[in-house]
């Protein structure tokens, strides 16, 4: 490695475009930056040695140099973004409709494209393996790029001298020279900058002012609050730090918790549905307009029960109430034992719980019963007898009832929508009387039947559906956050401010230099400047 | 200066070597999170339900010991599970003979439509069934039909999602034959 030593004296390290110390140009490392053929000199990184640029040798160097580059760094970005927006063109696989098989599912729904999409991979984006890789080498990116380039800013921020070299002043995007300045003006001018709270300091006479040397530390602040961010993510692949899982849940019914090993059962004692009052003026207006009921609370009254002693899945197990309480939104239900919440997510209102029927003749106009039962959804008999000798078989029945291919089939198990088919048989009927009910709808094959089951009244139940939740990783996600938004507010509203004053032989140079807001720095020369001797700067770049 | 250098390339190393420990963490939990429960080569894991038309609780570890297990979740409201049934059906009694059981796991909420569905098509093949979900939480089901081909020592042969055909489903139990 070859260091290089400048004119003032400062042994700079190999691949620095402008001395540490005085600014010079460093002739052989001109084209690093652009600097050739140019007025102004690039200002970036303070023309600082970046490692990444200088060396090649080693496997690790090249990994590094490979990460170390900004213009890799956003083309990883790049490429995650297009990624991301072609997972999007359509569902991924947790989305299609469960139990159907996504080879065909993609083709049918999609055409050819949708075939391509599924056969490239496409449907499970954001688990496959490429993509993880993608995403984690902008982490990587980040952080060795931030490395290579906060150590050399550091460093030529601290080594930086206040007498600067005669090129690297004239260089500079503002410069100015005045003639027959005195040193009472530059002592004025160094009083005025002082009270404008520039730091300032003297090297035999030239003067450095400077201000918001913190405003450079920005971006790294905000890089550093990036990476927390991707490490509290990466800790949700843990157990012990996140669990999500979700559970429906019926009233009445005892369910097993998910993500318990089997181990904590949960009953939906009652799900409670409280609308806003249409009949009070206060938000009579408002649910007019929305035109629909507007919840104002659901919450599920839960009772809690672990399992007593060992027993495998299927097996009734013994249970015993751990404890009982309300979920609402927002006020989840904790079961400490095992560190999971159980939060108020979704509902479904009126299942069907029970419904009652009553045999009577087809004709009789009062529909005078001649028997009477009671179908329980969750415990339905095959057979009901309803006196005199007649009896409903049930030939079938469909929770969900829907037709497919004129075939009556269900949708699901849930009787959001029941359907039966019973065989009537009776002591006057010669072999049976089909009766096909459906809500709202009577679809009874046969006119010739003498009987008929109608429906007497019937029992609602409603759902709850709740997110099974343990997360100990939000805590890292706001302090990453913050961090990242003192870093952006560091960069965004502190401007670093340089002003070099430099004695000539007749007079006194002056340069300036900012990292944004041209307008800010010459704003604040001119003021100082008026009530001044010395001339205004002149923005060379607008001269060029 | 070659010290320097010498330190840059162990400072490079370490943070590369740490950046590369945590990508390989990243990927090895998210890629291994969906099969974490069962996978192939594992101990299939005992449950006991109730037989459907008959009083009877089937253990898996205990009723079926040195025999092949195919388990086939399924319900009735699922048309491709409807599907395979009569596949089962064709290879059950010749399978059974060679030591190889089939068994139903349904996952319907009433034993009215199992009981309906098994009368009407006939199936000769014992069905259990899960009527809490509890089986179908310790095995996994996302998709059904989902079935688990099981050696006769107990662990997992294979674990196949989706429907299946007639040969695959011959030749999956040929795998799980017992030697005799």
């Amino acid at each position: 490695m070859q260091r290089i030593k400048c004119e003032c004296g400062h042994v700079n390290p190999e691949g620095t475009v402008l001395c540490e110390a005085c600014g010079k140009p460093i002739e052989q490392n001109q084209h690093i930056d652009g600097n050739e053929n140019k007025k102004l000199l690039n200002m970036r990184y303070e023309g600082s040695a970046r490692r990444s640029k200088t060396y090649n040798k080693s496997i690790v160097d090249k990994i590094w140099n490979f990460f170390s580059s900004v213009k890799v760094g956003v083309w990883l970005i790049i490429l995650t973004l297009i990624a991301s927006a072609v997972g999007t063109i359509f569902p991924q696989e947790m989305y299609i409709p469960p139990g159907v098989n996504p080879a065909e599912h993609y083709k049918d729904s999609y055409g050819l494209f949708g075939q391509i999409y599924y056969q490239l991979g496409f449907h499970n984006l954001f688990s496959s393996w490429w993509y993880m890789i993608l995403v984690a080498s902008i982490g990587v990116s980040l952080v060795i790029c931030s490395i290579d380039r906060v150590v050399p800013l550091y460093r030529a921020l601290k080594k930086q001298r206040a007498k600067r070299h005669d090129v690297f002043i004239q260089r500079q995007r503002l410069f100015g020279e005045t003639k027959n300045a005195t040193s009472e003006d530059i002592q004025k001018l160094v009083e005025q900058l002082k009270k404008k709270n520039y730091k300032v300091t003297e090297d035999n006479g030239h003067y450095l002012a400077e201000k918001g040397r913190f405003s450079r530390w920005g971006p790294y602040v905000n890089h550093i609050g990036l990476i927390i961010i991707l490490l509290a993510a990466m800790l949700r692949s843990l157990p012990f730090m996140y669990v999500e899982d979700y559970v429906w849940v019926r009233e009445g019914e005892t369910k097993v918790i998910p993500q318990t090993e089997q181990q904590y059962y949960i009953k939906n004692e009652d799900f409670i549905f409280e609308v806003y009052d249409e009949n009070d003026e206060r938000f009579a207006e408002a649910i007019k307009r929305n035109g629909e009921m507007v919840p104002s609370n659901f919450q599920t009254n839960a009772v809690i029960y672990k399992v007593d002693g060992d027993t495998i899945p299927g097996q009734d197990p013994e249970l015993t109430e751990v404890k009982s309480g309300e979920i609402i939104v927002n006020k989840p239900l904790k079961i400490e034992d095992i560190d999971i919440s159980l939060y108020q997510a979704s509902y479904q209102l009126n299942e069907f719980q029970s419904m009652s029927f009553k045999l009577h003749v087809k004709d009789d106009a009062e529909e005078n019963a001649i028997g009477e039962f009671t179908f329980d959804m969750q415990n339905p008999q095959s057979e009901y007898d309803l006196g005199n000798g007649y009896k409903a078989v049930v030939d079938e029945y469909y929770p969900e009832f829907y037709m497919e291919n004129g075939i009556p089939a269900s949708k699901s198990k849930y009787p959001r929508d029941p359907a039966f088919i019973f065989f009537v048989y009776g002591p006057d009927i010669e072999k049976y009387e089909v009766n096909f009910l459906a809500i709202g709808a009577n679809l009874n094959p046969s006119e010739d039947n003498k009987y008929k089951l109608s429906l007497t009244g019937l029992d609602m139940r409603d759902v709850t559906g709740l997110t099974v939740k343990r997360d100990h990783t939000l805590p890292y996600f706001a302090v990453g956050a913050i961090i990242f938004m003192i870093g952006v507010v560091q960069g965004m509203y502190w401007y670093h401010r340089r002003i070099w004053i430099h004695p000539t032989k007749d007079g006194v140079w002056i340069a300036a230099h900012t990292n944004k807001n041209w307008f800010g720095i010459k704003k604040d020369l001119e003021k100082m400047l008026e009530e001044n001797n010395i001339e205004m700067p002149k923005d060379q770049q607008q001269l060029e | 200066m070659a010290n320097k250098k010498q330190k840059r390339l162990i400072f490079r190393t370490i943070v590369l070597l740490i950046l590369l420990g945590a990508v390989v963490f990243a990927l090895v939990t998210n890629l291994n999170n969906d099969n974490e429960v069962l996978e192939e080569g594992q101990l299939a894991k005992n449950f006991e339900l109730a037989q459907i038309g008959a009083n009877n609780t089937f253990n898996l570890h205990d009723d079926f010991k040195g025999k092949g297990v195919m388990l086939n979740f399924w319900a009735t409201y699922c048309e491709p599970c409807k599907d395979e049934m009569p596949y089962m059906e064709q290879l059950y009694p010749k399978f059974k003979e060679k030591g190889v059981e089939i068994l139903a796991v349904s996952l319907d909420s009433t034993t009215l439509v199992i009981e309906n569905f098994m009368k009407k098509n006939n199936l000769t093949f014992p069905i259990v069934h899960d009527k809490r979900g509890e089986v179908m939480d310790a095995y996994n089901i996302v998709p059904i039909p989902t079935t688990y081909f099981i050696h006769p020592d107990g662990t997992i042969a294979r674990i196949v999602e989706g429907p299946l055909t007639l040969s695959n489903l011959e030749s999956y139990l040929n795998e799980i034959v017992p030697d005799s």
